[in-house]
C-alpha cells in the first residue's frame, strides 16, 4: 500500500535575506509518520519549521500540504491548513496574559462553535491529557519550563489537528519527563492517527520514536541523510551522519 | 609599567639563537604574564633564515592561560611565515590546550552581511529608507482596517486585553501626571511673574498659566510621560511576546496582531489621553495659583477670576485635540516597535529605547503641524 503525503516539499531553498542556510532541500512527509528533523545546532532546523508553517517565505521551492503551496497561496487558504495543524514552539509561547485555560481555549474560541462552557471542559480535558489536571487558572509565569512545554502541547492540540509540529520539545526537560513527552507523541500518533513533525537532537528520542527523518548539515547546505535514523544508524551515508547518531564516535 | 614588564619577562624567558633556530627558554612560575615584551622579543628574533622555533622547558612551574596565549601567538607567528616550531618540551596538558586551538572543527559560515564599499553602502541604505516607508504604511494600512472591523464588530479584539490596558494608562497614570502638571504650572507661574512684574503686572501670571497649561502645555507634559510610560512598556511587552515567540503562536493560530495587540492598546490610550489631558490642565492650573497666592500674596478671589477669565473653549479643545493626536502616535509607535523587534533580548531594550524617541519626535513634528493648521483657521 502506498502511503499518502501529508508534507511534500519540493526544491526548497531557505535562508535569511542573502544567507542561505539550505538549498534545494526535496523530501515528503508521509500521513501518520512520525517525522524527524535532525541536524547540529544553528543548521536551521527552526527555521525549516518556520518554511512549513508558511511563517518564513522560502527563498525558492515549494511546501505543499492539503493541496495549498504555503509559499504562494492566499492567506485563507493558508489559515484552513493552519488550523489543521497544531505546533509546539521551542519555548512553549504561551501568551503571558492569559491563565494556561485561556491558553488552550483561544484557539477554540476563534475556530469553533461550542459554547463557552464546552470550551472551557474541553480545555480542562486537553490539559488532563498533558498531566496538567488542575492547572486551569494558572498563568504561564507561574509554571515550570517543562509544564509550559507540556501546556503549549495542549493548546496545539486543541483543535484536534492532523499534523502537529514540535520544535525541540525535549530542551530543557528532565530525563524523566523527556521520555513521557515521547510517550505521549507516539500515543498521539497512535491513537488519533497523527502526523508528527519532531525538531529534536536528543538521540534517545530520535530512535525512540521517529519513523522517518532528514538530516540538514550546515556545512553543505544540504540534506545529508534521509529514511528511518535506525535504518541510518545501521548504514549511515557517511562519516557525520554516524558521528551524530553515535554522539560522535569515530567510525 | 614598562619596568614591571621588563621585570616580568627577565623572571621567566630567556631567548637564543643558533643555527639558525630560535630557542624560548621558560622558567619559573608563569602567571597573569603580560605578553607584549616576550613577543616583540621573539618577533625581533626572527629573520629570513629561521628554521625552527622551539620552547625549552628551563624549569617551568606554575602557568596559566596567559602564557598559553604567548605560545598561541607564537606559533601563529611562526605558521605565519612558514617557520617549524616544537612545543614537546612543554608540560603535557600545554600542549593539549594548544592542540584543541588549533583543531578547526567547522569553519564559521559566511556571515549575512559582507563589506560593502561606500557606494554600495548608500544605495542600499537608501533601499533600506523606501523599504522602511513601505513597511510603515502597511502598518497603518493594518491598523486602520483593524479599526474599521472593530466598528463592523468583527475584531478579534478581547474586552479584557482592552480592560487592562486602559487601566494600566487611566488609573494607574493619574498620580504621576497630576504631579508633574503642578510642578510645571508652577514653573511656568515662577518664570512668568518674574518677566510680569517688571511691569507691575503679576497678576497675569493666573492668565498666562492658564492658557500655556491648556492651550498646549498640559498635552505635550501628558504625552512625554505616557510616552516614556506606556509607549515604552507596549514595545517591551510586545517585543517580548516576539522573543517567546508568541507572534508566531498568534499567527498560526490566524489570529491578527493587529486586532489582538495593538487595538486594545491603541483604544486605551485614545480614551484615557483626553481625559489626562484635562487632569493635567487643571493641576498646572492650581501649581500656579499656589504660587500666585500663596508665594506671591495675590488675593485668593482675584487670582481665580483672572484665571478663569483667561479659559477659553476653543484653547481648551485644541489641547484635548494634541492630547488625542499624541495617544496614536504614542500607542501606534510602541506596537511598531514592538512588533518589529528582533528575536533576542537585546533587541527588546533596543525596541523600547526606539519606541520612546521615535514617540517623542513625531509628538513634536504633530505639534508643529497642528500648530500651523490653527493658525491657518485662526484658532
Ligand atoms: N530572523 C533571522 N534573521 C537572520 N538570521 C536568522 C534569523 N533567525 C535565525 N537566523 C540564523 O539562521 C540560523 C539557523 O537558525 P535556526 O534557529 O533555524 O537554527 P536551529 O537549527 O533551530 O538551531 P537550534 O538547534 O540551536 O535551535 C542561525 O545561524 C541564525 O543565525
Ligand atoms: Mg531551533
Amino acid at each position: 500500500m502506498k502511503k499518502q503525503v501529508a508534507i511534500d516539499v519540493r526544491n526548497l531553498t531557505v535562508g535569511y535575506g542573502d544567507y542561505v542556510l539550505l538549498h534545494d532541500a526535496d523530501y515528503q512527509v508521509n500521513k501518520g509518520d512520525i517525522f524527524i528533523i535532525m541536524g547540529g545546532s544553528g543548521c536551521g532546523k527552526s527555521s525549516m519549521l518556520r518554511v512549513l508553517t508558511g511563517l518564513l517565505p522560502p527563498k525558492k521551492g515549494e511546501v505543499i500540504i492539503g493541496g495549498v503551496n504555503m509559499a504562494t497561496a492566499p492567506q485563507e487558504d493558508i489559515q484552513k491548513i493552519r488550523e489543521k495543524s497544531g505546533i509546539l514552539y521551542q519555548s512553549g509561547a504561551l501568551f503571558s496574559s492569559m491563565t494556561l485555560a485561556e491558553n488552550i481555549a483561544l484557539p477554540l474560541q476563534q475556530y469553533s462553535n461550542y459554547s463557552p462552557e464546552t470550551i472551557r471542559e474541553l480545555a480542562h480535558l486537553k490539559l488532563a491529557l498533558v498531566g496538567l489536571k488542575g492547572f486551569d487558572d494558572f498563568y504561564p509565569s507561574e509554571i515550570s519550563g517543562g509544564m509550559k512545554k507540556r501546556a503549549g502541547l495542549a493548546r496545539a492540540l486543541a483543535l484536534d489537528p492532523d499534523i502537529v509540529y514540535f520544535d525541540e520539545p525535549s530542551a530543557g526537560l528532565d530525563p524523566i519527563s523527556s521520555h513521557n513527552l515521547d510517550e505521549l507523541i507516539i500515543e498521539l500518533n497512535r491513537s488519533l492517527g497523527t502526523t508528527i513533525v519532531v525538531v529534536t537532537h536528543e538521540l534517545a528520542s530520535i530512535f525512540a520514536i521517529g519513523n522517518n527523518s532528514i538530516f540538514l548539515d550546515a556545512n553543505t547546505k544540504t540534506i545529508m541523510a534521509h529514511g528511518n535514523p535506525k535504518e541510518l544508524l545501521k548504514n549511515p551515508p557517511n562519516e557525520e551522519v554516524y558521528q551524530f547518531l553515535t554522539r560522535g564516535e569515530k567510525k | 609599567m614598562e619596568q614591571d614588564n621588563q621585570h616580568n619577562y627577565e623572571n621567566n624567558f630567556k631567548i637564543s639563537e643558533a643555527k639558525n633556530i630560535i630557542r624560548i627558554f621558560v622558567f619559573g612560575d608563569i602567571l597573569k604574564c603580560n605578553n607584549e615584551v616576550p613577543l616583540q622579543n621573539i618577533t625581533k628574533n626572527l629573520s629570513e633564515k629561521t628554521k625552527e622555533i622551539k620552547f625549552v622547558n628551563d624549569g617551568l612551574k606554575e602557568w596559566d592561560s596567559s602564557f598559553v596565549l604567548l605560545v598561541f601567538k607564537t606559533i601563529e607567528e611562526a605558521q605565519a611565515r612558514n617557520i617549524k616550531y616544537d612545543i614537546s618540551e612543554l608540560p603535557e596538558n600545554l600542549q593539549e590546550l594548544i592542540r584543541l586551538a588549533f583543531a578547526v572543527d567547522r569553519k564559521p559560515t559566511a556571515k549575512s552581511g559582507n563589506k560593502m564599499d561606500y557606494l554600495e553602502n548608500i544605495g542600499f541604505k537608501t533601499l533600506g529608507v523606501f523599504k522602511l516607508i513601505r513597511k510603515i504604511f502597511s502598518y497603518l494600512r493594518d491598523v486602520s482596517s483593524s479599526i474599521g472591523r472593530f466598528f463592523r464588530a468583527k475584531s478579534d479584539i478581547r474586552g479584557i486585553d482592552f480592560c487592562s490596558a486602559l487601566d494600566d494608562c487611566g488609573p494607574k497614570a493619574i498620580g504621576i501626571v497630576a504631579l508633574i502638571s503642578f510642578l510645571v504650572g508652577l514653573i511656568l507661574a515662577f518664570v512668568g511673574a518674574i518677566q510680569l512684574r517688571t511691569f507691575g503686572a503679576q497678576i497675569y501670571v493666573a492668565s498666562l498659566v492658564t492658557v500655556g497649561m491648556c492651550r498646549i502645555m498640559g498635552a505635550i507634559m501628558v504625552g512625554i510621560i505616557m510616552a516614556g510610560r506606556t509607549g515604552s512598556s507596549y514595545a517591551a511587552t510586545i517585543g517580548t511576546m516576539q522573543v517567546n515567540e508568541e507572534l508566531d503562536a498568534l499567527e498560526t493560530m490566524g489570529l491578527s496582531k493587529i486586532d489582538f495587540l495593538v487595538l486594545p492598546r491603541l483604544l486605551a490610550l485614545l480614551v484615557a489621553m483626553p481625559i489626562l489631558t484635562m487632569l493635567s490642565d487643571i493641576m498646572g492650573m492650581l501649581g500656579g495659583a499656589f504660587v500666585g497666592v500663596f508665594l506671591m500674596n495675590l488675593p485668593y478671589i482675584e487670582y481665580w477670576k483672572y484665571a478663569l477669565d483667561a479659559f477659553n473653549m476653543t484653547n481648551f479643545w485644541v489641547g484635548i485635540l494634541h492630547g488625542f493626536c499624541f495617544g496614536f502616535i504614542i500607542a501606534l509607535c510602541g506596537c511598531y516597535s514592538g512588533l518589529t523587534c528582533g528575536r533576542n533580548a537585546d533587541s527588546v531594550g533596543v525596541a523600547t529605547t526606539r519606541s520612546v524617541v521615535n514617540a517623542i519626535v513625531s509628538m513634536i513634528i504633530v505639534t508643529g503641524i497642528l500648530t500651523v493648521i490653527c493658525q491657518g483657521l485662526g484658532l
